[in-house]
């Protein structure tokens, strides 16, 4: 088995080969252990991306909008990814973002999972039907579980989801109520020798 | 009284890395502190009667152990060879996370032998491999053989029986990546486990020894002296290989060197010095003197700095004795002050070092700070601004920003990874093929780049907005983001001019590392001696700590 070191490694110097700059290299090296560690397929996919990319050219996204359509060609998922992540805080006002046509979009994800722990919430994307939820670059919880490339995703929905609570206000209470049967009664003394106890506290 | 921390732009200039020297925070040191307490054994002993065969040694805490695997071989003097592209060795070490079955015993019997073309698993954790000296093995045999001990002088000359060719660890060919065990409290400080392989490699050296000569004449033989055991340690042959570590590191690195400057810097700002600490300071700096004098190495390059190194501390000596009161305050800040006056770099690192040595109260908290969480740097601020970008290139790389990167000088070097072998190279950019295929290790002149590109940017412009053009720029735009929290993670020179001497860098990892004896064999390659003096695995438990300074050689 491949340790991560060597996946880290290895995919950051065939993204230099590949022709990306050195920077985006070492972005792409974190991604593919990052995907390998969550038990997603990044090194089939960016192997298969990268003997793609010498019969085929890719458009390059640089500035993301709300909406992003390629003209032509399918955008490159390292290029749309590495803007993703840079511009993820200006990003997180949209809400959601569209992409149609990314190439490779698995080697797209992990820079919106890292996004998300920059900015401090969940997104969830689908790439076509299948769906992913990136928990803080945490985790990635999905129902995609082949192990399989995929070459492309037509349409591509990124919704940065607000940080609150996955429960009924109604069950949170009854969970607490049930808590406080580990607490024990104070008695009066020893409420007046707690801490602040008989002190005034408007000195 | 505040002592400042050094400034970056002194401290991290190559000059002054290549001049550090073993301390109490080097890693050799920390990792015998930290394992004295563990249970030491050897569980396997199975060689023949040349030597060769398998061994297994162990240190145990509670239900953790660690174990050494040793495979020796036999070698024809025709292929042993200290180069890294050698493909045979003496004897190829591994260590493993556990107690090693049989099957993984004859797993690792067909792998570790091959080294860089062999596989590991998760539950192996550092790989070696180690070639002898024959010169001093096969005395030392013919000596103990007849039952006399072998002759101290020509041991001294050598200083071991073995020296290793290279130590892989966190993840090198398959071994366990540093996220499986870095919560583990016993390896917080960095290269433990790398310590302890070499640490271990030299009991067997010594086990190896006697044993051959107790089959050569078993009615004669005697085993090798304990005390002669414990002037000898493992030599290691180091190339450029660790060069480059220390710039892909930057945050790794700070962690070092801010420990060493934080421990120089409270040591500085003791008002009074006890009478016992500078009796001690003195102590171990007059014995460690021995250090130097026997330091051998036929590198011109070296030889002067070793006579420069003891005409220096002569006169420090002197100074201390004559002319100097540690009972006057802040006494320890006077000796720096006065070394930085007076005396080369090789000395004031020297001094440095030594003064660390009565204060176990200073330097221990240090050292598991040493490590580093290097991927939560990682990520680039890119909401921050240009001109705050130029605010810490100019701060954090003053001197840099000044090389003229339009002199050939300046950049005649590149540095690139060998097709044969995936290590480190270095070479003239004038006169080699390969430069189009440069590894990203020419910070300087990328730094230089980035503030030349940055010079006709809007001040309020954001980060992301910079590399939608500029990605080609991206690894130099993390760096500066991480210097500027980090300030000692960059070497403040130039590691692409024409006079870089690139064994500066080795020598700066190897000082850490606890190495002593540093031989440089060119600019680019040099030999060092680790745990010579140190106490052997039965001694651990009452060691004295300040063995470095007790070698007999």
């Amino acid at each position: 088995m491949k340790s991560l070191s060597e996946i880290d490694t290895t995919s950051k110097r065939a993204c230099k080969a590949a022709g990306y700059s050195w920077g985006i290299a070492e972005e792409v090296g974190k991604n593919i252990r990052l995907l390998e560690m969550f038990g997603l397929p990044g090194i089939k996919n960016l192997n298969d991306y990268f003997k793609k990319k010498k019969q085929k050219r890719f458009e390059n996204l640089n500035l993301i909008n709300k909406e992003n359509k390629a003209i032509k060609l399918e955008f490159c998922p390292i290029i749309a990814g590495t803007s993703f992540l840079d511009q993820a805080k200006a990003l997180e006002n949209l809400n959601e973002i569209y992409f149609e046509k990314i190439a490779y979009p698995l080697l797209f994800l992990p820079f919106v999972s890292r996004a998300s722990e920059i900015i401090g919430k969940r997104i969830f994307i689908k790439l076509d039907d299948k769906e992913f939820l990136l928990n803080f670059n945490n985790n990635i919880y999905s129902n995609f579980l082949s192990n399989n490339i995929i070459e492309n995703a037509k349409t591509i929905s990124v919704k940065f989801l607000n940080n609150v609570d996955s429960f009924e206000k109604k069950e949170w209470e009854e969970l607490y109520r049930l808590s406080e049967d580990t607490f024990v009664e104070e008695s009066d003394s020893l409420k007046e020798t707690g801490a602040g106890a008989g002190l005034t506290d408007n000195d | 009284m505040n002592v400042e921390l050094r400034d970056p732009n002194v401290v991290m200039k190559l000059s002054r890395l290549g001049s550090f020297h073993q301390s109490k925070l080097s890693f050799l040191r920390s990792f015998l502190k930290e394992f004295k307490d563990w249970e030491y054994k050897r569980d396997l002993f199975e060689l023949n009667e040349n030597g060769y065969g398998t061994a297994v040694y162990s240190f145990k805490k509670s239900t953790r152990v660690y174990s050494l695997i040793c495979y020796a071989n036999e070698l024809n003097e025709n292929e042993r060879s200290d180069r890294v592209i050698a493909t045979k060795w003496d004897a190829a070490f591994v260590l493993h996370d556990g107690v090693p079955t049989k099957q993984d015993i004859e797993r690792l019997r067909n792998e570790v032998p091959k080294q860089e073309v062999g596989r590991l698993s998760y539950k192996e954790l550092t790989l070696s491999r180690a070639n002898k000296s024959v010169r001093a093995f096969n005395h030392v045999v013919e000596s103990l053989s007849k039952g006399n001990q072998p002759d101290i002088e020509l041991l001294s000359k050598v200083g071991y029986l073995y020296r290793t060719t290279a130590v892989y660890g966190s993840g090198k060919f398959g071994l366990a990546d540093r996220f499986r065990i870095k919560n583990r409290e016993e390896i917080y400080g960095p290269f433990r486990l790398e310590m302890m392989l070499v640490y271990l490699v030299r009991q067997f050296t010594f086990d190896q020894v006697d044993h051959v000569a107790k089959h050569k004449n078993p009615k004669k033989a005697v085993s090798l002296d304990d005390e002669i055991c414990r002037n000898l340690g493992i030599g290691n042959s180091t190339g450029l290989g660790m060069a480059p570590f220390i710039v892909n590191h930057p945050t790794l690195l700070n962690n070092w060197i801010v420990a060493k400057e934080i421990a120089l810097k409270t040591i500085r700002e003791i008002k009074d010095v006890k009478t016992e600490d500078s009796d001690l300071f003195k102590i171990y700096l007059k014995k460690s003197i021995k250090n130097i004098t026997s330091w051998n190495t036929d590198s011109e390059y070296q030889q002067k700095k070793i006579k420069s190194l003891l005409d220096d501390l002569n006169k420090f000596i002197q100074f201390i004795e004559k002319d100097f009161d540690f009972l006057k305050e802040f006494a320890f800040n006077n000796i720096y002050l006065w070394a930085e006056e007076n005396l080369g770099e090789e000395c004031i690192e020297y001094i440095v070092s030594m003064m660390m040595e009565p204060y176990d109260d200073i330097v221990n908290p240090l050292i598991n700070q040493m490590s580093s969480e290097e991927e939560k740097y990682f990520n680039i601020p890119t909401d921050r601004t240009i001109g705050e970008l130029r605010e810490i290139l100019e701060k954090k790389y003053s001197e840099i920003i000044k090389i003229d990167f339009s002199k050939k000088e300046n950049y005649q070097n590149f540095w690139f990874i060998s097709k044969n072998k995936e290590e480190p190279r270095m070479a003239d950019r004038f006169n080699e093929n390969g430069s189009e295929l440069e590894q990203p290790l020419a910070i300087a002149r990328d730094i230089k780049k980035l503030y030349e590109v940055i010079s006709v940017a809007k001040n309020s412009s954001t980060i992301d907005k910079f590399l939608l053009n500029n990605n080609d720029l991206r690894h130099v735009v993390r760096r500066a983001f991480i210097v500027e929290k980090f300030p000692y993670s960059e070497i403040q020179d130039n590691t692409i001019g024409q006079s870089i001497i690139p064994i500066d860098m080795l020598r700066l990892k190897l000082s850490f590392f606890g190495a002593l004896k540093f031989d440089p064999r060119s600019d680019k390659w040099l030999r060092i001696c680790m745990f010579q003096g140190a106490p052997l695995p039965h001694e651990l438990k009452n060691y004295n700590p300040y063995w470095v300074y007790n070698s007999l050689n």
